[in-house]
């Protein structure tokens, strides 16, 4: 799909030529800390942004030259809802519908089936201001269906949401999931990451530091399980030499050391018998966070 | 609870239907969100005029005939004297106001137009959907203005309508050029102060509104040359009362509105696309 893509804004490298590709019917994840490429890789996808060099194509055109072809069969959730927010609900997604140039009698029973798919049926002839966070989300992602697009793509789908909104939202997706749409989802949530995608893309500062489902980057980058220990910030550092040769690998975080191992319980004891007593323990699996420790010597939230 | 099908968009999506009615589909959306405002539209465009013409017409109308005496001002009554410049202001104004706050609402307050064009629309077919859209309200506005000056006499319906044509094609070309400014405008706030206090104000006061513009000292009638106001107002004056204007300066009025008509539309397109795609 894409090979050697490149975006420079000035001497500014947004891009700095990414190969990647993504099959139909699979949910693909641009995983990474703000500024990473996510969304400027996303919106060359959807052809709405040009491209300094290199390839690509989706849906076998070149979005510079088929930008409204390939629109057409986009749907794209952007990281700000820009709902219309002087019109209804139903409204909003009528309008939508008119864009893409759907008859009406399509549009208006595509609108009953989209609100009942966002829970958003009783909302119908609320004004968008009215809504809440999750709601307005919901909206935007029921509005990007609106066409019956072949690839759905989602920008930070829920970041600023409550946890609630984030599961009820989550769930919506995987069902169109289900249903084969094709999901490209950035996103800097690792939970989120694990949830909704097969593949995924870790990338740092323009550049794709690995691609694989969300296990096999566990399992080649990260060992089974994890324990996170405390001694009080001023001690950890003193403690972490010692603790250095009792498992694989060793993360020294300003508040935390990270022991990797396959058996996390069995460090804890040896700990303890070194004559060691952390403050606090933890023994946990490893997750996405943890590959991208080790991929970027940073964490994904800061 | 809910289930998601597939009726078949795809074969709905008929693109080349979809590109040639682009602009069709913005202009069908811009109207839906007036149709919303269509009561404080409506009682604008009838409340405006309605105290212009009491203030100026009838106040001020009063006094400029009493002292001119019977042969009013330009040879006619003060209210047929204003009435053109009267309906070119408010054709403008209503122009105006329709292509530069939907325009910073679609780039920078709500961001629609990026909406707009996740779908087959493309930026020119957004710059030209509010463009018409805006024309389609003006046309509405110029209408009623019209037949509330027909109302309180101040003009002969049937004498007097070709400045209705006029007034809307002075403010369909400098619609033009505001549209493109609005698109160029990435300060919205230092946008709109300027456009209110130096470019409305002056325009309506300086563009030979209220009494001839060359009964102005030169450096003002200077405004006057430049504002498509004075230029729609003098053709208006034209074609509803005989005033005389030169043929030449007939042709220079048209040209100079066209060549904004032009130069705008153009400016447009490219800070649309540029906009849309940075």
């Amino acid at each position: 799909m894409a090979k050697g893509l490149t975006k420079k804004y000035g001497e500014f490298i947004a891009l700095n030529g990414i190969d990647f590709s993504v099959q139909k019917g699979e949910s693909f994840g641009f995983l990474g800390p703000n500024g990473a490429g996510k969304s400027t890789t996303m919106r060359i996808i959807a052809s709405t942004l040009t491209r300094t060099s290199g390839d690509i194509t989706v849906l076998g055109k070149d979005p510079e030259v088929s930008g409204p072809e390939i629109r057409a069969h986009l749907g794209v959730v952007p990281q700000q809802d820009n709902l219309d927010q002087a019109l209804s609900v139903s409204d909003n997604l009528y309008i939508y519908g008119r864009y893409f140039g759907l008859p009406r009698k399509f549009i208006r029973s595509k609108i009953d089936e989209l609100l009942d798919f966002a829970a958003l049926t009783d909302k119908r002839d609320s004004k968008v201001e009215a809504l809440s966070g999750g709601m307005k989300r919901r909206l935007t992602i029921a509005r990007a269906l609106i066409s019956e697009p072949k690839i759905l793509m989602l920008d930070e789908p829920t970041t600023g949401l409550d946890p609630q909104a984030r599961h009820i939202l989550w769930d919506r997706l995987f069902r169109l999931k289900e249903q084969g749409v094709t999901l490209l989802i950035t996103t800097h949530y690792m939970d989120e990451a694990e949830q909704l995608c097969d593949r995924l893309m870790v990338m740092d500062k323009g550049s794709i530091m690995a691609e694989d489902s969300p296990s096999g980057l566990i399992k080649k980058f990260s060992t089974k399980e994890v324990l996170e220990v405390r001694f009080g910030s001023d001690r950890n550092a003193q403690v972490a030499e010692k603790l250095k040769t009792l498992c694989e690998r060793m993360e020294l975080l300003p508040d935390r050391i990270l022991l990797y191992a396959d058996d996390a319980e069995k460090v804890l004891d040896e700990i303890h018998k070194i004559g060691l007593h952390p403050v606090t323990s933890l023994v946990r699996r490893s997750s996405l966070e943890d590959v991208f420790l080790r991929l970027t010597g940073r964490t994904l939230v800061e | 609870m809910s289930s998601f099908t597939r009726q078949g968009s795809l074969k709905l999506i008929d693109i080349e239907k979809a590109a040639r009615r682009g602009t069709l589909y913005v202009m069908e959306s811009r109207l839906r969100t007036m149709g919303r405002f269509i009561f404080s539209l409506i009682s604008s465009s009838v409340l405006n005029p309605f105290f212009y013409l009491v203030s100026l017409g009838i106040g001020v109308g009063t006094f400029v005939n009493s002292k001119a005496g019977s042969a009013g001002i330009d040879g006619v009554k003060y209210i047929v004297f204003l009435a053109p410049a009267l309906l070119a202001a408010v054709a403008i104004q209503d122009f105006m106001s329709e292509v530069t706050f939907p325009v910073l609402q679609g780039f920078k307050w709500e961001k629609l137009y990026f909406a707009m064009n996740a779908t087959p629309l493309t930026g020119r077919q957004i710059a030209l959907g509010t463009y018409f859209s805006s024309m389609i309200r003006t046309i509405g506005s110029i209408v009623i203005y019209f037949m509330v000056l027909v109302g309180f006499g101040a003009v002969n319906a049937k004498d007097a309508w070709p400045m209705a044509l006029t007034s809307l094609y002075a403010a369909a070309c400098f619609g033009a050029i505001m549209l493109a400014a609005a698109a160029a405008a990435e300060n919205d706030d230092l946008f709109l102060n300027l456009m209110g206090r130096l470019l409305i104000m002056p325009l309506f006061l300086f563009s030979g509104t209220f009494y001839p513009l060359n009964s102005m000292p030169a450096p003002l009638r200077l405004i006057g040359w430049v504002s498509p106001l004075w230029h729609s107002t003098e053709l208006g004056r034209w074609v509803s009362y005989g005033h005389h204007i030169s043929p030449t300066m007939i042709i220079v009025h048209f040209i100079y509105l066209l060549l904004l008509l032009v130069v705008g539309l153009s400016w447009a397109f490219n800070r649309f696309e540029y906009r849309l795609s940075k």
